[in-house]
């Protein structure tokens, strides 16, 4: 039924199994759920949200290059904008909203304890490049966290400028490729293992290496033997994530390392799930040579929507002298950066600058405001009761659910399943789906590559019994149901903002941005 | 402890139906030796939120708070009035606690604010299309002379001796591992007019150049037409990089895409997301159509759902690492979404007509800071045309002189001797920066510290 004949806004589509399902209704809204179209079709070129005071008129020094030619943005007023933005925040779900299992990506609760410390001004309104005697405290802030992160995790040094996990693995890599060219050792193959993350040989791509993977054994490790099989002059470094992303100890890292060494090459450890055995284990114990932190992940620093992130990177003996500039540096009383111009003299062998300034000071922040409060005791906690909820998944569903790796042994951190014994017709996906219509965000899905129809569920320690339990009954719900070959999940979500998105269409004929016929006056 | 939600019970009950003795029985995986039998010595135990806020409040206060003093840096990150109601917006739990809308059904707020974020950045560079950012405007600028060289299949980027120190450094530690050929130049101050540099960058482009890349304005602050370099780029096949670090002067100069610039990246900082002490910050990437499937980071677009809603997802990701692994065109997976949330609320707090207010305000302000500065004897402007932001050759070097004017509470401008210790030609420069947030009061007392540390 019609009710909005303009069509101005979308008309609701009728929840296909709810007899109960009203009409379309006049705007489109439902009750709370509101439709928002884009700032480009409700605002327009005049309106502004924003008070400026008076200059005085000047004779333009542009050169002769003023922009005459409408730009094309839209503005709205103050009450307008922020009801916008509000509305569109409303059709996100959140770790505030409830339990976000994504596999792999670590949603633990943020505290806003953290966001007020990282809008302390003496923190966020300095500049990156005020005289160093005007900003001993940002540096110490950086160097307390770089101490907590070495201390942490066993190892020599810390390199803070990284600005993502992904970030944090190329700077691991280049510390690599620097150390074995410093000692004329030109290698030109990474090792990465059939299960690590993508970003792990699309970095060792990016600069410059090939990339060959190593397969995982039936149990869900690093397969040992074929890893030291091809272990040869060739091999600059291996990269292998621990805990992994089957949610497993790599049980025989300490050997690992040893052989990789014993060949010449060096160990990368991709410190995605750190948060697994923070105050547990120390990476540096193991005989890695180099982890990226992400600061986002295990430290509770928000994840925004998809950023910013803080990929912190540490480093063995070995790999020190090669950090990448600039750093913070404490002599005696006072802290120094250490740039390109002082690092001629005692640090002629870093292997250069990653980004401009030196770091997400703002996840820094935050991060040492969490680590802070759970000091060194808390954060052993934290790991235990990580471990302690992702085993409880495993356990509860592994009737329902087919576990490829229950048998390993206990999981870390996050627990995998795989689409094994789901009616024919019936897929992850539509686990996934059916999920959000029980009011949760889906766990990681289809990853790691390794197992068929993967999904990957990761609590946090942030989650009590009762969410978990609650989470056990509708993942059981749905995965029964899945198993039952109930065919109405294929259309699942019904209950969403929206329903099953085309991706696939948005692919083939990409719309990236607004266009419209006639720029807004 | 205040952020996790089990008891003791809960756990004892948790383990039993696992059917594990104890916790440790769930990390028998890990090696013996490598188990730690106890809690990490040397760090602090566990603080209430009352100990951890005195603790952090005493560090930050040892910091010379921006807003607090009269203030010209900028090189790279500038200082604006970021209306409230953006810190409130990217505050909601929402949008701060929901991760990359991989579900786009239940993520279409951060879909639809990425939509609108790659909308505005693609105006304001008058470009087709942009992405959904990156981490920063350095690590975009290396991105682009990426792209470029998989358009063109060539390795050779020709580099402005007017881009910003760091991005050419992190250029530089980048293109000793991927092979690339850079051409560099060092400034000179004497570059009044940016003529010099556009004269070789001209001369510099050949049948090898994959692309030249060009900031606009530039670290002293200098405004160029990119038209003829563009023109020039293009008659030898190769692209234009255009690097914006300030994108305030975007609502009152030409965009690098009016001027002919083929792929255009930059720092968004200036709008929306504040100093904070260098990161994070927001980087913006925009091109022409024809070149989207060889960008880095992701890309958000319009679809329809199974009712025929409009909707957003996430999309060409076969672009991405997630996807491609080794083959993907770039290992970014983290974007800066936050901080495009907060771009996005501003500029449309903003909108056409506040762009281009702040923009002349900035102007404004800045040249009757230069007129004024120039009066102080021992001060000359080295520019010609400008924005908000400009280099003056003093008597004297300049790095002592910001550390007197900072040690009476100015924060002056950045001393090019910071920037390019190694060339003694720039040791007199001094950059600075006036926004809308400068006062005529700042101004003065700036013109007489100058005065009396040159005197």
């Amino acid at each position: 039924m019609t009710i909005n004949p303009s069509g101005w806004r979308p008309e609701r589509a009728l929840a296909a199994n709810d007899e109960n399902e009203g009409g379309g209704t006049f705007t489109g809204n439902r009750a709370l759920m509101l439709e928002e179209k884009l700032i480009f079709e409700i605002g327009d070129s005049k309106s502004c949200g924003v008070d400026f005071d008076d200059v005085p008129e000047v004779a333009s020094r542009l050169g002769g290059l003023e922009r005459s030619a409408p730009i094309g943005l839209p503005g709205l007023s103050e009450p307008e904008t922020v009801r916008h933005y509000t509305r569109l925040s409303r059709q996100n779900y959140a770790i505030d909203l409830g339990l976000f299992p994504l596999g792999s990506c670590t949603m633990k609760h943020n505290p806003r304890l953290n966001e007020r410390m990282a809008r302390l001004p003496g923190f966020a309104d300095v500049h990156p490049l005020q005289p160093a005697e005007t900003v001993q405290g940002a540096y110490e802030l950086i160097h307390v966290l770089g101490q907590w992160l070495i201390k942490l995790t066993g190892m020599n040094s810390v390199a803070m400028s990284p600005k993502a996990g992904a970030h944090g693995e190329l700077c691991g890599l280049l510390a690599i490729r620097s150390a074995l060219e410093a000692r004329g050792d030109a290698r030109k193959v990474v090792l990465v293992p059939e299960s690590a993350h993508g970003t792990n040989p699309a970095t060792a791509a990016f600069c410059g290496y090939s990339v060959e993977t190593i397969p995982a054994t039936k149990a869900g490790r690093v397969d040992r033997a074929a890893l030291e099989g091809r272990l040869a002059p060739d091999v600059a470094a291996v990269m292998i994530t621990n805990p992994n992303t089957c949610g497993l100890f790599e049980r025989e890292m300490v050997e690992i390392c040893e052989a990789v060494h014993a060949a010449g090459a060096l160990v990368y450890c991709d410190g995605a799930n750190f948060n697994a055995i923070v105050g547990r284990v120390r990476p540096g114990d193991l005989g890695i040579d180099a982890m990226h932190i992400n600061l986002h992940k295990t430290f509770s620093t928000p994840h925004g929507g998809g950023g910013p992130g803080a990929g912190p990177v540490v480093f063995s003996a070995a790999l020190s002298p090669f950090a990448p500039l600039p750093f913070v540096e404490k002599t005696g009383d006072t802290y120094i950066l250490v740039e390109e111009e002082t690092a001629d003299e005692d640090h002629s062998r870093s292997f250069g600058r990653m980004a401009a300034f030196h770091g997400q000071m703002g996840m820094f922040t935050r991060a040492a405001s969490y680590m802070m409060s759970h000091g060194a005791d808390g954060l052993r906690q934290v790991a235990e009761d990580a471990v302690l909820n992702a085993n409880y998944i495993l356990r509860q569903l592994e009737d329902v659910l087919d576990a490829p790796f229950g048998e390993s042994g206990p999981c870390m951190h996050e627990a995998l399943f795989s689409d094994e014994g789901l009616a024919e017709g019936l897929s992850t996906m539509d686990i996934a789906k059916g999920l959000i219509d029980e009011g949760f965000h889906p766990m990681t899905m289809y990853f790691p590559l390794v197992v068929h129809g993967a999904m990957l569920i990761e609590p946090t320690e942030t989650e009590s019994k009762a969410s978990l339990d609650q989470f056990i009954g509708a993942l059981r719900s749905v995965a029964e149901r899945a198993r039952a070959g109930d065919l109405s999940l294929k259309a699942a979500p019904f209950y969403a903002p929206r329903r099953r998105l085309d991706e696939t269409a948005a692919a083939r004929k990409p719309i990236l941005t607004w266009r419209d016929a006639t720029p807004a006056e | 402890m205040r952020y996790l939600p089990l008891s003791d019970t809960d756990r004892t009950s948790m383990l039993a139906s696992i059917g594990a003795p104890s916790i440790d029985a769930l990390f028998t995986d890990v090696p013996e030796a490598a188990r730690l039998s106890g809690v990490i010595e040397d760090l602090p135990l566990h603080a209430s939120e009352l100990s951890v806020e005195r603790q952090l409040k005493a560090l930050a206060s040892k910091n010379l708070v921006a807003g607090e003093v009269p203030f010209f840096i900028g090189c790279g990150a500038y200082r604006h009035h970021i209306p409230a109601s953006v810190d409130h917006i990217i505050q909601r739990g929402e949008f701060l606690t929901s991760y990359t809308p991989y579900q786009p059904e239940i993520a279409q707020g951060t879909l639809q604010v990425l939509f609108e974020f790659q909308s505005q950045v693609a105006r304001l560079y008058g470009c087709d299309v942009a992405n959904a950012s990156m981490y920063d405007g350095s690590t975009a600028c290396w991105e682009a002379i990426g792209m470029a060289r998989r358009i063109t299949r060539r390795s050779k980027a020709v580099l402005s001796a007017g881009l910003h120190p760091h991005y050419v450094s992190l250029c530089d530690t980048m293109a000793k591992f991927t092979g690339d050929t850079l051409v560099t130049a060092d400034p000179v101050l004497t570059d009044g007019a940016p003529g010099d540099d556009m004269a070789r960058l001209l001369a510099a482009i050949d049948g090898e150049t994959s692309c030249v890349v060009v900031q606009n304005p530039n670290i002293f602050g200098h405004v160029a037409d990119l038209s003829e370099l563009a023109d020039a780029c293009h008659a030898k096949g190769a692209l234009l990089v255009a690097v914006v670090t300030e994108p305030v002067a975007l609502g009152a100069i030409k965009s690098p895409g009016e001027m002919g610039a083929d792929i255009v990246v930059g720092e968004g900082q200036s709008i929306g997301v504040g100093l904070n002490f260098g990161g994070p910050y927001v980087g913006l990437f925009a091109c022409n159509e024809k070149h989207v499937r060889q960008m880095p980071g992701r890309l958000c677009g319009e679809t329809v759902d199974a009712a025929g809603q409009r909707g957003y997802v996430l999309t060409l990701s076969t672009r991405e690492q997630h996807i491609r692994r080794e083959k993907a065109t770039s290992n970014i997976c983290t974007n800066a979404g936050l901080c495009a949330l907060a771009f996005t609320v501003h500029m449309s707090l903003l909108g056409e007509a506040g762009l281009r207010k702040l923009a002349s305000v900035n102007h404004a302000r800045a040249v009757l800071a230069a007129e004024r500065l120039a009066q102080v004897p021992g001060v000359e402007l080295v520019n010609g045309a400008f924005f908000n932001e400009f280099t003056l050759r003093l008597s004297k070097e300049a790095r002592p002189v910001v550390k007197t004017l900072a040690a009476r509470g100015i924060l002056g401008g950045v001393a090019l001797g910071r920037l390019y210790p190694k060339l003694e030609g720039l040791a007199n420069g001094l950059v600075v920066a006036v926004t809308e947030t400068t006062s005529e009061e700042d101004v003065e007392q700036l013109a007489s510290a100058l005065e009396e540390a040159l005197a």
